[in-house]
């Protein structure tokens, strides 16, 4: 057969092919057509059809509602795009993480529940923080009054660090840390702290929060100003990709921007904008963007609406990979891949008959391992009331362990690729991000859009539409606004914090002080200050006062005569 | 006629805790309600917000906790609102207050402490109903 007679016969078949599928389209929109009438004919049930995040969901989807390359929109896990899935084998190879979120009290106290955490089978650890050490203040400040050691534990030094993790090999379990304004200062401690047990930086594997752009959206626990804050996190980018090469020196959060009220959509777009900021910030300061990306990590909330969420975790995926290739000259696949750790949504959790969280939680889960996640933390019932309980927490973990080891659910890739709902919510979801990025771009960029409360209204506005719909009764919020038969009585048990940990605090605190070398102290600080002046690096001069057991506030305090306090813009 | 007069509220978010979304959400309900509405803003301490209570002359301090810091910061609160002559100010407020802690304030005279899931209005009705009773006795 003749090379001509090869095409002239292919152009033939694909002629034939072409009308086939033509064919089935018309039949396909005629069934549709059926279909349409039918439904507009029936009766329907009272109730919200729109998504959480006030999207418009259609009855029916269907190949019309999911076009375009396959192969250029979702492909294969592991690949460019990404959208099944940051790695290759996923959940065949390694289950997701698990990975509770604890911390109350003293140091000594954490230390005890991570044990149990670990002898339960939990893979890995997260540090909750109380708020004088995620503001940057020692337990004897004043300003901690009533807070040392309440919603998380109080770490004031290196001291209080090394007792954290007694007992916990660094090199062998991973750490993460949820800090954010003075994490520079706590992820000092954190090296300094695996010093002592003779594990090197390089070894450490973990994450600091480090995301200061949504504390100024969404959760406001900052420190300096944007500017500074901001050369501090390249400060660790640079730092980490030379000397700790396997820790992720950020996770670029949507968690709290979601909880404090934001659409599905805008947590997406608002996240990875900013993750596109802190990759300018360090190609501004000249890194190669290949030697930080791959080591930036991600952190989404997971929410009530089961496929908007799974869609919105598969379109970060795609339009990360997109920006970081096609923007910013990205070369490396492990610069394109995003990786993140997701948590079940808190607001979701109702202080109305508490034990329904559970079902909730376990919903919320199923969909974090739909979406493919790296990690979870699963909450637990009581987290409305309290801290949680050792058995609240025990129940969220089982929760996770039964969704790995009893669904089935981990043993596909991305089992939902392919419905023409989830495809279609997928690349909605990308275009509404798309569209938010040109409105950011719109306020001047992040940081204009934080200084003149561009982000914060908008937050607002959704937080205040969706307390709407409930209020009214449109969106039924099981216990809260039906079903209320014996939401008055809550029935069970709450961690209580000993009010002497303040006092313990105060005690530990005053012990450091006198214990430890003073001249090296005012030296330390006095050498950061000077860095910081200059416009060095500084993580060498922080480790350093950590090392001299310089205090959490003395070393923010360094820092903040040259670079000043962050005023909020306040509104509401 | 004295309820002419609009109800003025200070929106008062006292210590480190940035959890704003319930003060804002509770902020505009009281504005939407046609109370005359002060937000603080984040990060006070109870002095400020005593400070500025006092300074706006309004009626209700509401004060929105999360941290878990209630039992220190609404008895301190009340302390000063006394000391400063301003207990005619009522002391309210909203967060994550377990019931037993919120009764126990309740006896120490801050006023109705309103947790998760609790609707906006019912928090305005509050307000309302203290503000004519309080109309009555002056």
């Amino acid at each position: 057969m003749s090379t001509i007679e090869h095409d002239v016969l292919g152009a033939e078949e694909l002629a034939r092919s072409i009308r086939e599928k033509e064919k089935e389209l018309a039949r396909l929109r005629a069934r549709l057509e059926e279909w349409e009438d039918a439904y507009q004919g029936t009766a329907r049930r009272e109730g919200l059809f729109t998504s959480v995040s006030g999207r418009e969901v259609k009855p029916l989807y269907t190949p019309l509602d999911s076009e375009g390359s396959y192969t250029e929109r979702i492909g294969v896990p592991g690949a460019y795009p990404f959208t099944r899935g940051p790695y290759g084998t996923m959940y065949r190879t390694r289950l997701w993480t698990m990975r509770q979120f604890a911390g109350f009290a003293t140091a000594e106290e954490t230390n005890a529940r991570y044990h149990y955490l670990l002898n339960h089978g939990q893979t890995g650890l997260s540090v909750a923080f109380d708020f004088p050490t995620l503001m940057g203040y020692d337990g004897d400040h004043p300003r901690s009054l009533g807070e040392v050691g309440v919603c998380g534990v109080a770490i004031s030094s290196l001291a209080d660090m090394e007792t954290l993790f007694r007992g916990i090999p660094l090199d062998q379990v991973s750490v993460s840390m949820t800090i954010n304004g003075p994490a520079i200062i706590l992820f000092c401690f954190y090296v300094a702290a695996a010093e002592r047990q003779g594990v090197s930086p390089e070894q450490l594997r973990g994450t600091v929060q480090n995301d200061i752009l949504k504390e100024y959206q969404a959760q406001h626990a900052w420190v300096y100003p944007p500017e500074p804050a901001l050369r501090l996190i390249v400060d660790m980018f640079e730092w980490c990709s030379e000397h700790a090469p396997k820790y992720n020196p950020i996770s670029i959060s949507g968690y709290h921007i979601r909880e404090a009220g934001a659409t599905a959509g805008e947590e997406l777009a608002f996240t990875l904008r900013n993750g596109f900021e802190y990759v300018e910030r360090g190609i501004a300061r000249g890194l190669d963007v290949d030697s930080f990306a791959p080591r930036l990590s991600f952190f989404f909330d997971i929410h009530n609406d089961f496929f908007e969420e799974i869609a919105k975790l598969r379109a970060a995926r795609r339009i990360w990979a997109r920006h970081l290739r096609e923007k910013y000259g990205a070369t490396s696949p492990e610069s394109w891949r995003l990786r993140t750790h997701c948590q079940t949504a808190g607001v979701t959790l109702t202080a109305q008959q508490p034990e329904t969280n559970i079902v909730r939680v376990a919903y919320q889960a199923m969909a974090a391992a739909l979406g493919g996640t790296q990690s979870l933390h699963t909450n637990s019932m009581d987290e409305t009331l309290a801290l949680p309980t050792e058995k609240a927490v025990r129940i969220a973990l089982r929760t996770q362990q039964v969704l790995a080891h009893e669904t089935g659910v981990p043993n596909t890739i991305d089992p939902l690729a392919g419905s023409y709902y989830v495809e279609n919510l997928t690349d909605e979801l990308e275009s509404e991000a798309e569209a938010i990025f040109a409105e950011i771009e719109d306020q001047g960029g992040v940081v204009p859009g934080i200084e003149n409360g561009w982000f914060q209204r908008r937050i607002a506005q959704s937080a205040m539409r969706q307390q709407e719909e409930i209020e009214s009764g449109r969106r039924v919020i099981v216990g809260v606004n039906e079903f209320t038969e014996g939401s008055g009585d809550i029935e069970i048990d709450t961690l209580k914090i000993d009010p002497s940990v303040e006092e313990r605090q105060r005690e530990r605190m005053a012990a450091l002080r006198a214990e430890r070398d003073d001249v090296r102290v005012t030296e330390a600080l006095e050498a950061l200050r000077r860095a910081a002046e200059d416009g060095r690096n500084v993580v060498p001069f922080i480790l350093e006062c950590a090392r001299a057991y310089c205090t959490l506030y003395e070393i923010r305090e360094a820092m903040e005569k040259v670079f000043g306090a962050y005023k909020e813009p306040v509104f509401f | 006629m004295t309820d002419e007069r609009k109800i003025r509220v200070l929106v008062a978010k006292p210590g480190l805790d940035g959890h704003d979304r319930g003060a804002k959400v509770i902020a505009s309900s009281f504005r939407d309600a046609g109370f005359e509405v002060i937000y603080t803003g984040l990060h006070q301490t109870p002095e400020m917000i005593v400070n500025a209570a006092i300074q706006e002359d309004v009626d209700v301090v509401a004060m929105s906790i999360l941290s878990g810091a209630h039992m220190t910061l609404f008895p301190r609160v009340k302390d000063l609102l006394r000391e400063a002559g301003a207990d005619h100010i009522l002391l309210t407020g909203g967060g994550i207050i377990p019931e037993d802690d919120a009764k126990a304030l309740e006896e120490q005279g801050i006023g109705k402490l309103f947790g998760p899931g609790t609707p906006t209005s019912a928090a305005v009705a509050y307000i309302k109903e203290w503000f004519e009773t309080q109309g009555e006795r002056v």
